[in-house]
């Protein structure tokens, strides 16, 4: 086995980390739909989707590395980071099942891409504004794909919520789970004020105001009522996660920490 | 070396014109308009500017390996990736759609000053019988770039490609 690596990141790096680990995080759950969604559109829809993520967080952890300067590569950061280094946010973490050891819930995984998408476009479109040029030319090219992966995911909680009895019952019960998560999505903290001080991109806490109308007249669409604020704050991106990354990271680390430098 | 300085450039550009995307092979990676500049470098080497399609494209390490064949027998390459400004299909050449079209992919309409609604797609023309009665079957299809529709006249099944 190889030794973890242990990362020195300032304000700069950790509000980039924030970005990259989510998209990383997220592309992992997304992939394990590979082969077992609904419907075959909807199996090619979430790989794809997870492929674009992946890309975005590759470009991301690259641009990580170059800014903690001990030389880490994108493959290191992903692979060799143990679980408190991991900064992404507990929405992008939770498993596809809304009960343990069930597969894939097909109304939480759209209403999770909503929720997390509609946030990404928003984070995206203030963040080509970014004084860090790299990471503005990252977010100009993931703006456009987030806009597509919104409006596909707002396609879904409508048809969903807005659809059965079952199917709707199924929505409300993902709504239930993931609402308290959202939350951390708007919990501005020093990183943020870092960045918002300097230019590098929005306290996060700014977003809430905008991602919450955009939510708000889909979940209306849907039929399904907005719930009140949650009381409950995730704290996954200051690296105390919940108990589903551990796991998460077991699987997507296992082979390159066995076998270090196998390539294909 | 062969040449001078602006006709191993221009003989540069001719070359990769008959690099084919490795995903939609019937159009080339300079239609596709992802060769963003092409330069002779003080040191003799020829510097290609390339810029990717999506940020998960597969298919971005073959084209800066296809590219570096292709411009091998000139001398020395170097490729060097570009983020901004972000690729945008109005840069795909009109030779380009019409060779998309040609090979049975719907190309993208104009999204300058704006990216059409993902919902207003369910009205791509069909590439074989020019009707605009199709419908969208998947928002997502074979390539990250493309979706799947149907036409209802002409029946026939074609993939688009997607404006962004």
């Amino acid at each position: 086995m190889v030794a973890s690596i242990a990362l020195k990141p300032d304000a700069h790096t950790r509000y980039v980390l924030r970005l990259a680990d989510t998209c990383l995080v997220w592309s992992h759950r997304l992939s394990e739909w590979c082969g077992h969604a609904p419907v075959l559109e909807e199996d090619i829809a979430l790989a794809n989707q997870a492929l674009d993520l992946l890309g975005q967080a590759r470009a991301l952890l690259t641009h990580a590395g170059r800014l903690e300067g001990q030389g880490f590569d994108e493959d290191q950061l992903a692979y060799l980071r143990d679980e408190r280094d991991y900064l992404n946010v507990t929405l992008a973490e939770l498993p596809n099942a809304l009960v343990a050891g069930a597969r894939g819930d097909f109304a939480l995984t759209v209403l999770r891409n909503f929720f997390l998408s509609a946030w990404m476009l928003a984070l995206w479109r203030a963040l080509e504004r970014s004084s860090d040029a790299e990471l503005a030319a990252i977010a100009g090219k993931a703006a456009k794909e987030s806009r597509y992966h919104r409006e596909h995911a707002a396609d879904w909680v409508v048809r969903l919520g807005d659809g059965t009895d079952e199917s709707h019952r199924r929505m409300s019960a993902a709504l239930d789970r993931l609402w308290p998560c959202t939350s951390e999505l708007f919990d501005a903290d020093e990183v943020d004020a870092a960045a918002a001080a300097t230019g590098l991109g929005p306290a996060w806490d700014a977003l809430r105001e905008g991602w919450l109308a955009d939510v708000q007249a889909v979940l209306a669409e849907a039929t399904l009522p907005l719930p009140p604020a949650p009381a409950w704050r995730g704290d996954a991106k200051r690296g105390r996660h919940s108990e589903h990354l551990g796991p998460l990271l077991a699987v997507m680390q296992v082979l390159p920490r066995s076998y270090p430098g196998g390539v294909w | 070396m062969i040449g001078t300085m602006a006709s191993r450039v221009d003989e540069a550009w001719r070359r990769l014109a008959d690099v084919p995307d490795p995903e939609v092979p019937a159009i080339s990676v300079v239609d596709l308009g992802i060769v963003r500049a092409l330069a002779e470098a003080d040191d003799g080497a020829i510097e290609v500017t390339l810029t990717p399609t999506y940020s998960g494209c597969p298919a971005t390490e073959v084209i800066e390996a296809s590219v570096r064949d292709a411009l091998a027998p000139l001398g020395p390459v170097r490729t060097r990736l570009q983020r901004a400004p972000a690729w945008t299909t109005d840069w795909i050449s009109d030779d380009g759609r019409r060779k998309l079209r040609d090979y049975g992919i719907a190309p993208p309409g104009r999204c300058a000053g704006g990216a059409q609604p993902v919902r207003v797609m369910s009205r791509v023309p069909c590439p074989r019988c020019g009707s605009e009665r199709t419908e969208r079957l998947s928002a997502f299809g074979a390539t990250a770039c493309k979706s799947l529709h149907r036409c209802i006249d002409c029946r026939e099944p074609f993939e688009h490609f997607k404006a962004i």
